[in-house]
């Protein structure tokens, strides 16, 4: 049948995803965006695995099949970015609130 | 209202006849390169994390974007919470 | 001001006993990069958890930030001149792997237990990025800190 891990990385970007198209508060758009960016993550580590093999690391191993070390380093990659980006979006959060006095993305806010 | 649920549904549709066609857990098809890593490379680069020496040596160019990215991040949000200057 | 802020002092203690292991335990994932799972970045991200740990139980932290800017800025430029220094070669060349210099032992193909002293560039390269991260990581925490105060 379907594989365990593809189904659970599409349940949580769909989640992600109905999460930023459905809501109105902007601090909740931006948790969505993070569930996006783990939903990805998961993705890529459960690309390179192969069966009956142990992480690609050559200290004490136990034998020598090894999982595909590429996308792990990818992911390494990925995460790091997630993290600068979730910064950057709430400091811009904080930033609107201390003009606007709102977080709700139906208003009008720029001055005709 | 319903314009994004039809979207949210066309999308799910995708998701299904991707995670359908795509490889079987557990088996990845086309390994050459990885191979090369796991044999190769504890000898050239004399390290037992072959993760690591992907990541500084194989592939070092994705490491310096990346370094390069969070120092901007960093200055980013300095110039947003500067303040006003006192003219 | 900043009495109110702070929190009891049981933890205060607990905060200022506990900041030497998890500096230590930083330093050390840091350190042993190529030998166990880890790296730079992880290593990084764990002592700029302290740097979170001293703002919520003190309130304040005395770190001024034109210095954490000059760490960071190190930590990428020393990255970037490591890359540099092998360019007869290649860009990004591991000058010093098998070289029997510094971190320049050679290891046989197969499971061994791990010795420090090999592993070329990469140590150095992992001591700069966990440096630039750690820095970055405070720089943010502070100025998001201090933009809430400042209201």
């Amino acid at each position: 049948m379907i594989s365990v891990p593809f189904l659970a990385v599409v349940a949580l970007i769909l989640m992600g995803l109905s999460v930023v198209i459905f809501k109105r508060n902007l601090i909740k758009i931006v948790m969505g965006i993070q569930v996006i960016g783990s939903g990805v993550n998961l993705f890529l580590i459960a690309l390179g695995y192969r069966e009956g093999t142990i992480a690609p690391i050559f200290t004490n191993a136990s034998k020598l099949e090894m999982s595909l070390p590429v996308p792990q380093s990818l992911t390494l990659t990925s995460i790091v970015i997630n993290v600068a980006v979730l910064a950057l979006m709430l400091s811009f959060v904080i930033f609107i609130y201390k003009h606007y006095a709102s977080l709700d993305t139906h208003e009008r806010r720029l001055k005709e | 209202m319903n314009f994004k649920i039809l979207i949210l549904g066309v999308l799910c549709a995708f998701f299904l006849v991707a995670v359908l066609s795509i490889h079987p857990f557990g088996k990845p098809s086309n390994t050459e390169m990885d191979d090369y890593f796991i044999q190769n490379g504890q000898v050239e680069t004399g390290s037992n994390n072959i993760v690591a020496s992907v990541l500084f040596d194989y592939r070092g160019m994705d490491t310096i974007g990346e370094a390069t990215l969070l120092f901007a991040a960093a200055s980013g949000i300095f110039i947003v919470f500067r303040g006003k200057k006192n003219e | 001001m900043n009495k109110e802020r702070g929190m009891s002092r049981i933890v205060k203690t607990v905060t200022c006993i506990l900041s030497i292991p998890i500096t230590i335990f930083g330093l050390y994932i840091i350190l042993h990069g190529h030998l166990t799972p880890g790296g730079g970045f992880a290593g990084g991200a764990i002592i700029a958890t302290l740097v979170a740990l001293f703002l919520i139980s003190f309130g304040s932290v005395k770190l001024p930030e034109k210095s954490l800017s000059v760490l960071e800025s190190l930590g990428l430029v020393a990255f970037i001149i490591l890359a540099f220094i092998g360019l007869s070669t290649s860009f990004f060349h591991n000058f010093l792997a098998n070289s029997n210099g510094l971190f320049g032992s050679s290891v046989s193909f197969g499971s061994n237990s791990g010795f420090l002293n090999t592993g070329g560039i990469i140590p150095l390269m992992n001591l700069a990025v966990g440096l630039e991260v750690f820095s970055a990581l405070s720089l943010i925490l502070l100025l998001m800190f201090k933009g809430d105060i400042n209201d």
